[in-house]
């Protein structure tokens, strides 16, 4: 691993947060990598993107994204609103997620937005949804807690 | 019935049949009407903390999803399209950075078209657990190709 620091880190999130260039966070952290993941804002509004990869289908005859992939895309996009949105003093630390798969995901491009839907002093509470052309349409939705201090 | 359902044949599902989880690396090492034992090696590239290497939620939860799939159709005896209704997941505690995650799964109860999973993910003590799952799935969702006829068809392809 590398010798990166909590510090470190927060700073780079602080960098981000004043640049609007997500790339160097993202690009500390292997699973974000791992799934490719970028960061978009769209009239104020700030989107993940899952891209376009054959290595997360998990049915190849339908064929579907892997529900973990999408599990762990609603968790990332959570996560890094919690960057984007509150004072972080340290890395979130997630402790629960209920994801509710409302249709299958094809292997395309997709799309996620959080919101907090309580912001407290010690626990974030979250609603994420995941979508690919329609929005419309959801594909998964999740709620989530996270420890924030 | 029990040559369907030897590990080797699961393992061979899970390297042709589920390109994400031959992707990662899924090991299949238990598989009754009990439930199922998979785990995931350590891998670096999986981590969501930077400053330690403990795993991101999100590839323990990928682990517990396919193993609370597959251990219905353990139960179930047979293969069949399956959904993903809804997981619930609590992280009991981080994973330990540099080491292997086993997951556990078990279908404690079906009907004609819901099966009801719970599931833990674990170092080395079941009695220890990382992150305890529960999960809902729909059966028989399409009526396409199962995972095993998939799997089978790729390998003879290839």
């Amino acid at each position: 691993m590398t010798t990166m620091t909590s510090e470190d880190f927060v700073a780079r999130i602080e960098q981000a947060k004043q640049s609007s260039d997500w790339r160097p966070v993202f690009e500390m952290i292997p699973y974000f990598t791992y799934l490719g993941l970028r960061l978009e804002r769209t009239d104020g509004r700030l989107i993940c993107i899952l891209p376009e990869d054959k290595k997360f289908i998990g049915n190849p005859t339908l064929p579907a994204l892997h529900g973990g992939v999408i599990g762990a895309f609603l968790e990332s996009t959570a996560l890094v609103h919690l960057f984007a949105t509150q004072e972080v003093t340290r890395l979130p630390k997630i402790i629960n997620i209920t994801v509710e798969y409302l249709r299958s995901g094809k292997p395309i491009e997709t799309y996620a937005e959080a919101v907090v839907t309580k912001p407290g002093r010690r626990v974030a509470n979250m609603r994420i949804e995941a979508w690919q052309k329609d929005r419309d349409r959801p594909i998964a939705a999740a709620h989530a807690n996270f420890l924030v201090s | 019935m029990s040559d369907a359902f030897d590990i080797s044949q699961i393992q061979n599902i899970i390297d042709h049949g589920i390109p994400h989880c031959a992707d990662i690396g899924v090991r299949v090492h238990d598989m009754n009407a009990d439930g199922v034992t998979f785990s995931l090696p350590y891998q670096e590239r999986f981590a969501g903390n930077p400053v330690n290497g403990v795993l991101h939620g999100g590839i323990i939860t990928t682990l517990i999803d396919t193993a609370a799939g597959m251990c219905i159709y353990a139960r179930l005896q047979k293969y069949m399209p399956l959904a993903t209704l809804d997981l619930r997941i609590d992280y009991l505690k981080p994973a330990t950075p540099g080491e292997d995650v086993y997951t556990h799964a078990t279908c404690y109860r079906t009907t004609k078209q819901i099966a009801f999973v719970r599931a833990i993910a674990y170092h080395s003590d079941p009695d220890d657990p990382i992150a305890n799952a529960v999960g809902t799935f729909m059966l028989k969702s399409t009526t396409g190709k199962t995972l095993n006829e998939a799997a089978d068809e790729k390998r003879t392809k290839s």
